[in-house]
């Protein structure tokens, strides 16, 4: 898998780029979008609302907002297919539909990538890089467990419908994470992508159709909150997979209470990146930048508390910023940029907000000096240093590129703050010592633990968190559990 | 609680030493800090003994103990594991008369069942004791990722849990809910039967008699109608096991419920005691599991 942030230039003064714009031709956006049932696309019976391109503030397209009846008739839909179609055909029929949609994923990627960055703010390098073959990589993977399940020790018998609700943060990914294992193991979906992030999700219900996908195996509801709870809590709903924030995780876990569903939760963390005198610093530098500052810092497992050894503290951080001036900052849809638009207004605010928490809790804050568009949504890549384990910036997930720095002398007191948090998602480990990146490894209670390296994800890789960051796992043999019985 | 039926003793008649079951909390037997017990009786009704009804704050004290014994139980080998029960197991074989008394009495079983029902409890926990150094290897394995990079999952305990054992079965359902939490490197916190609760103290004196460090089983007797809900809605115990509360789904709802404040692993009831002479397979393990995954890169 690509790196997914390069060094562009190197030294103090960045070289002058002329502008590499990706072509947004190969987009052909309608003006309003439906819902996705049973195989049409339909008009929702409520509001509609409009999509963004977070970079220009420019309006995309109009999307319907499904209500609780709209998501009755996807869930209907997906039992109806799950009942006749799809959890009666053979595990090797229903795998070549899968490759199926894993090729023209392929073959549509380009076009995919760009409206993901105009949707997102990402950049289209990352969506061309990273989000995209990803998500096509997740299909190909699942397609060939299809009829190979009682192979994988969890059973045969798939949960039935699959209510799945994902974040604005990896639209394509995140909806690839859900469909493609609960797909593989005879399950139906009716999924609810981010309201700031629909249209990737309603291209590829074009791809579903495409591929001549069975009526109802997939559903696609668009809408914000109202309409996520809707799916959550449909009584004919047997499994609810959600990613997104700890708190309506939380609210999830506290609605399925009591019933028969199935519950896999994806949510926030605050992962250490914990960089020892005896890493190799200039690596140590790139993993740092890529962990907070791959996809603006929108990333739950974002190494958004950096831990470093006092005695290098100095050298590091001097390190950090001069790479830090390198990066680019603008157009989503340039090729050279590596730090796009924030997703929405209302995830600024929130960046804004706990950075000047940050400023008033006493923190030193350090940020990129560069000109940001005037319309659109921008934060400049910042660190906060002389951050204590009390400060806000140091427990809340920010969501954004910012990153606390923090210090320790022993591994001891190293592995005492890592852990010292209520989530459990990630964490990163930087030293040429090969026992202690082992022993680290064990003490830290973390889901992923990416020792000299950051932010890789891999199909056949489980992804997932300890503690609040929630529970069960995605990707790997370990994907399918949360869709069997 | 019934009254149960008393006696009157007759003048030359030697009285027994009556025994106060106490509650097993890191490693020693405290009475409860509120100060309540109550009578437990056979299945016909007849006065067994008196049982510590545990309080919250038993609870909590318990959660502590649980706390300060995870570290060293996660950290040690599984093999060690392995052999600590291994040995409870022995020890169990060494007090089968009073494990065969206290099954009989609560349970109302023949001398024969009651022998049967201690044969499969010390066999279940051989069961468990073996899976400590194997479960690694059924559900981790090493991920064969697209790139250059060492990529490996393996299981970790969840944590601090909370079990609540079933009310019927006093002894082989309580090893069966038991033992798959410690044999994977958990703390358990668990809450008996309320009703047959003295295979559980009995179990307990085995334990602090055998290897088993203080605190990795924590005892409570009393029922879970006290300490429940304070378990499932305590910000440091990660996991709940419901079996205890199957017949009750209000209950279990609630405490479901209150779980999901730390997002704790919950096992829910179910809608009534399962037969527990089947084959338990992997679940009550994997259920207290977390999947940790590390990358490094490879090169040269």
């Amino acid at each position: 898998m690509a790196s997914s942030t390069s060094t562009s230039t190197s030294g103090g003064s960045p070289f002058e780029y002329a502008p590499a714009p990706e072509s947004r031709a190969i987009v052909d956006l309608k003006p309003s979008y439906g819902l996705f049932v049973d195989g049409d696309f339909v008009d929702g019976r409520g509001r509609s609302f409009k999509t963004i391109s977070p970079a220009t503030e420019e309006v995309l397209a109009e999307v319907a907002e499904a209500d609780e009846a709209d998501v009755d008739a996807a869930v209907r839909a997906a039992r109806r297919a799950h009942t006749r179609v799809w959890g009666r055909m053979p595990g090797k029929e229903r795998a070549k539909y899968l490759f199926r949609i894993a090729r023209i994923i392929q073959e549509r990627a380009r076009e995919l990538a760009v409206l993901e960055s105009l949707d997102n703010g990402k950049p289209i390098r990352e969506s061309r890089d990273v989000d995209v073959p990803t998500a096509a990589a997740h299909f190909f993977y699942y397609a060939g467990w299809a009829d190979k399940l009682e192979y994988a020790g969890y059973g045969t018998t798939p949960v039935g419908v699959a209510g799945q609700v994902i974040p604005w943060n990896f639209p394509l990914l995140m909806l690839a994470w859900k469909v493609a294992p609960a797909l593989a193991c005879g399950n139906t979906v009716v999924l609810k992508p981010a309201e700031t992030t629909p249209l990737t999700a309603l291209l590829f219900a074009e791809i579903c159709q495409q591929a001549d996908l069975p009526p109802g195996v997939v559903n696609i509801v668009t809408g914000a909150g109202a309409t996520g709870a809707a799916v959550v809590s449909h009584d004919d709903v047997d499994k609810v997979a959600f990613t997104g924030s700890t708190g309506v995780g939380r609210s999830i876990a506290q609605a399925v209470a009591g019933t028969r569903k199935k519950v896999t939760l994806e949510l926030g963390g605050k992962a250490a990146n914990v960089v020892f005198d005896d890493a190799p610093l200039d690596q140590a530098v790139e993993g740092i930048v890529d962990g907070i500052f791959f996809n603006q810092g929108h990333v739950c497992c974002a190494g958004s508390r950096l831990l470093v050894q006092e005695s290098v503290y100095d050298e590091l951080l001097d390190r950090l910023k001069r790479r830090m001036s390198t990066l680019r900052v603008g157009d989503p849809l340039d090729k050279n940029t590596d730090v796009g638009a924030i997703n929405s207004g209302e995830q600024l605010q929130r960046i804004r907000e706990l950075s000047e928490v940050g400023d008033a809790e006493g923190a030193e804050r350090w940020e990129v000096a560069c000109d940001l568009p005037t319309t659109g949504f921008w934060f400049p890549p910042t660190i906060f240093t002389g951050v204590s384990q009390a400060h806000r910036i140091a427990r809340e997930e920010i969501f954004g590129p910012v990153l606390s720095v923090l210090t320790f002398r022993t591994p001891h007191e190293a592995v005492e703050k890592a852990n010292n948090t209520p989530y459990g998602l990630s964490a990163g480990i930087w030293t040429e010592k090969g026992s202690r990146i082992l022993w680290m490894a064990d003490q830290l209670r973390a889901g992923v633990v990416w020792a000299n390296t950051f932010n890789k994800f891999d199909a056949t890789s489980p992804f997932g968190g300890y503690k609040e960051s929630g529970y069960g796992r995605e990707g790997g043999r370990h994907g399918l559990e949360g869709y069997l019985r | 609680m019934t009254r149960t039926t008393t006696r009157t003793a007759k003048a030359d008649e030697r009285i027994d030493v009556r025994k106060t079951y106490k509650l097993y909390i890191g490693g020693a037997f405290p009475r409860s800090e509120s100060g309540y017990s109550y009578e437990v009786a056979d299945s016909r009704g007849r006065f067994l003994a008196n049982a510590a009804r545990a309080s919250r704050k038993d609870a909590r004290d318990a959660v502590v103990a649980a706390r300060k014994a995870f570290g060293g139980w996660a950290g040690r080998t599984a093999y060690n594991r392995g052999q600590i029960l291994y040995r409870v197991a022995e020890v169990m074989e060494d007090r089968r008369p009073q494990f065969v008394d206290a099954v009989r009495k609560a349970e109302g079983l023949t001398a024969a069942r009651a022998e049967t029902t201690l044969d499969r409890s010390i066999d279940r926990l051989v069961w468990y004791a073996g899976w400590a150094d194997k479960i690694a290897q059924v559900v981790g394995g090493a991920n064969p990722v697209a790139g250059p990079y060492f990529n490996i999952s393996s299981p970790e305990p969840t944590g601090v849990v909370a079990v609540l054992a079933p009310e019927q079965s006093s002894l082989l359902g309580l090893v069966s809910v038991l033992a798959p939490v410690v044999a994977t490197g958990n703390t358990a916190v668990l809450v008996t039967s309320e009703s047959r609760p003295l295979p559980a103290v009995t179990l307990a004196e085995v334990l602090a008699t055998s290897d088993v460090p203080g605190g990795v089983v924590n005892i409570l007797t009393g029922g879970y109608a006290g300490p429940g809900p304070w378990l499932a809605s305590h910000m440091d115990v990660n996991a709940i096991d419901l079996t205890g509360a199957a017949g009750d789904p209000e209950g279990a709802t609630a405490m479901e419920r209150a779980a999901a404040e730390n997002l704790k692993r919950v096992r829910r009831a179910p809608d009534a005691e399962p037969d527990w002479t089947d084959d338990p397979g992997l679940d009550r393990m994997t259920a207290f599991l977390e999947t940790k995954t590390v990358w490094h890169p490879k090169g040269i």
